[in-house]
């Protein structure tokens, strides 16, 4: 139903040309769930963005993103309006900011529907009326001659949501959308979230910097460095056999709940590279406990190995003979490229 | 649950700080009303150890923090450091404590002041007390900055803007150790952090506390952060302790259907773990202007009943070193069980 082929997103800033995304390529059918994932400034939201066609002016992009065959997201924003709302919306990540606060949430729900579907204020309110009830809103009648400032931050979230799905869209984008809330909210969020996709057998990408929340919920995970996919896989096989040291280092760095308490964390060295000037080569080389000099050198394409569906991007993969004997030399010579701060 | 009580207190001859019956108030404009941001609530550390104090946003845990530290002076109760109640001290003799008892906030870059070097910054407290010759501070800072992992020489004139979060977390950290404080408090000091950089914060808040000999209270949201950090855990909820003890043995019988029901919602990244198959918890945190009578989570408990309205539930010994305030815990081993459904409010 999606198709993203080498999308490219740049920004002209006073450093110069920041490349938040930088070739990126997916698919996505109907009623399957991507999960995105990686650390701040590593691309996912600005990715969305792009499908999304909400880019500020002073970006740019290639590349191509097709929707049910049809491409989309061209310089006009007239174009993709016909896409908001009806083939596709997004959940964003801060519920307190992303509702219009002099707006009473009833109007902001039926605001949409009104101006896609056409329909008459009544319909509208009604629909609005089992929307909230849908989202696990209690006394919807009463919540929207509400306004976002009365409710709490899980409540606006679930109403943002409700806004999402009002005109029944094919795809939805859900962009952090738990990170501001509370651990319990979280999962009944997240809970909401998959029970609608289900019911409504919708695409959903839902992006997050959190490993724990993609694992699982989505059915494959992409996970992105510095602006490009560095590995995609089905939930299970990623987490099973990861193969890009990036992802191994990330999901060793989580605290976890099993382990005794004061275990050695496996923290990641350095920090992410500056986008304005990528290091040549593989980017995540400076940080990478298995990095030769050809990962200083030669940028690593993401394809397929050994299992079908499973991409990487890695001249020494964890778990392979290669990758070991990368590790065991550096571990074995001093000054590597672990460490520092 | 949300209880009150000492029951979990230890020797007070073997503490480094004990907190009693520590209550804050804020008025809510000139209503009248009142948030009860924390009542009643008693916990204590001994030197060397670090209390990782734990819950969800509005349970009083940062507020915990600041009224132990005087910012601001706690409603009612006593915070006794180093012998003294601190909550009764004024002026001078106030300020002298505050060498010893030094803070760390979650936002790593509003924290400090952006006009000033980092240098200044980590010298400030050693300078405005005078501690030591100049040359000894300047020796002091130097040192203070490589076991950060940064480089005096190129990186002692650099402002704030010129780090990252995690660095400017750093600075933070060696600002809060320079002047030899006995307790440091934490107030979410990760939170801000991206995982791999909130790995390396942990790992250095360590190497820390056994460097300069360190005791700590850790406050965060983050129940896997605070168990890989904590010798012991105090779960919070609405301004009142649930649960009380030894990080391992917590998370393995949690007995306050609280905490059971905190850890069962932390999302796991292992796909084998399948969400619906945990028990969420259903409704929101009420209101601390009206907190609900007798226990206060008994309006989203699944085993909560007549009692729990009726009469608040008293912290008591469950195990060695693990104490609960519910009328109704759970047995060791025992899982929380209920329908989400029947408890989204």
């Amino acid at each position: 139903m999606l198709e993203v082929k080498d999308v490219r997103t740049s920004f002209k800033t006073d450093r110069g040309l920041v490349k938040a995304v930088d070739g990126v390529s997916f698919t996505l059918e109907r009623g399957e769930t991507l999960g995105v994932v990686g650390e701040s400034g590593c691309g996912k939201s600005v990715l969305s963005k792009t499908i999304m066609g909400l880019l500020p002016s002073n970006a740019s992009r290639s590349g191509s993103i097709k929707f049910e065959g049809q491409e989309i997201g061209g310089p006009s924003i007239k174009h993709m309006r016909d896409f908001w709302g009806t083939q596709m919306s997004m959940v964003f990540q801060d519920p307190m900011t992303a509702l219009n606060p002099v707006m009473k949430v009833g109007k902001q729900i039926t605001e949409s529907l009104r101006h896609h579907l056409d329909v008459s204020r009544e319909f509208a309110n009604e629909t609005a009326l089992q929307l909230l009830s849908s989202v696990g809103i209690p006394e919807p009648e009463r919540r929207l001659k509400q306004y976002a400032f009365e409710m709490s931050g899980g409540m606006r979230q679930r109403v943002m949501i409700a806004i999402a799905l009002a005109c029944g869209p094919k795809m939805l984008f859900a962009d952090e959308p738990t990170t501001a809330l509370d651990v319990t909210v979280q999962a009944q969020i997240l809970d909401l979230l998959e029970a609608q996709q289900a019911e409504r057998f919708m695409a959903m990408i839902l992006v997050t910097h959190d490993l724990g929340v993609v694992a699982g919920r989505a059915d494959n995970i992409m996970v992105m460095y510095a602006g490009q996919s560095i590995e995609m896989a089905p939930t299970r096989t990623l987490f099973s056999q990861m193969r890009h040291p990036y992802t191994e280092a990330l999901l060793k760095s989580i605290p976890k709940l099993n382990q005794a308490s004061h275990t050695r964390l496996d923290a990641i060295g350095g920090r992410p590279p500056d986008l304005v000037n990528p290091p040549v080569g593989c980017r995540f080389a400076p940080r990478c406990p298995y990095a030769q000099a050809k990962c200083h050198q030669e940028a690593p394409p993401l394809m397929v190995h050994d299992t079908p569906g499973h991409e990487y991007a890695c001249w020494f993969p964890v778990g392979t003979p290669q990758g070991a004997e990368a590790l065991a030399k550096n571990q074995g010579s001093i000054g590597t490229a672990v460490g520092g701060q | 649950m949300a209880g009150s009580g000492t029951a979990h207190l230890r020797d007070a001859n073997e503490v480094l700080l004990r907190v009693e019956n520590l209550l804050v108030e804020f008025p809510v404009g000139r209503s009248g009303l009142k948030v009860n941001a924390v009542t009643n609530i008693s916990l204590d550390v001994k030197p060397g150890e670090t209390l990782g104090l734990v819950g969800e946003s509005g349970c009083g845990k940062s507020t915990t923090g600041k009224a132990i530290m005087q910012l601001p002076k706690p409603t009612g109760g006593s915070v006794m450091f180093e012998g003294r109640d601190i909550a009764k001290l004024q002026g001078e003799e106030l300020r002298a404590i505050r060498t010893r008892l030094q803070m760390i906030f979650q936002d790593p870059i509003s924290s400090l002041n952006p006009r000033r070097k980092v240098e200044d910054i980590i010298a400030e407290g050693l300078n405005i007390w005078k501690i030591g010759t100049p040359e000894q501070r300047e020796a002091k800072v130097n040192e203070l900055m490589e076991a950060i992992g940064f480089d005096p020489a190129v990186q002692r004139g650099k402002r704030p803007h010129q780090f990252s979060g995690g660095q400017c977390q750093r600075i933070s950290i060696a600002r809060a150790v320079a002047t030899d404080p006995k307790l440091i408090i934490c107030d979410e000091p990760v939170s801000a952090l991206d995982v791999s950089v909130q790995a390396q914060i942990l790992n250095l808040l360590e190497d820390m506390k056994a460097r300069y000999g360190l005791t700590l209270i850790f406050i965060a949201h983050d129940l896997a952060v605070v168990k890989n950090i904590s010798d012991r855990v105090v779960v919070m909820y609405l301004g009142k302790i649930c649960e009380v003890g030894g990080p391992d043995e917590l998370y393995a019988n949690p007995r306050h259907p609280y905490t059971a029901a905190l850890l069962s919602a932390i999302p796991v990244p292992d796909p084998s773990v399948k969400p619906s198959e945990r028990m969420t918890l259903g409704g929101e945190i009420p209101s601390p202007v009206t907190p609900p009578s007798g226990c206060r989570f008994r309006t989203r408990c699944p085993r909560a009943e007549a009692l729990c309205a009726e009469q608040e539930p008293q912290i008591h010994q469950v195990g060695a070193d693990h104490f609960v305030a519910c009328h109704f815990p759970l047995e060791a081993g025992e899982t929380l069980t209920a329908s989400s459904e029947s408890f989204t409010v």
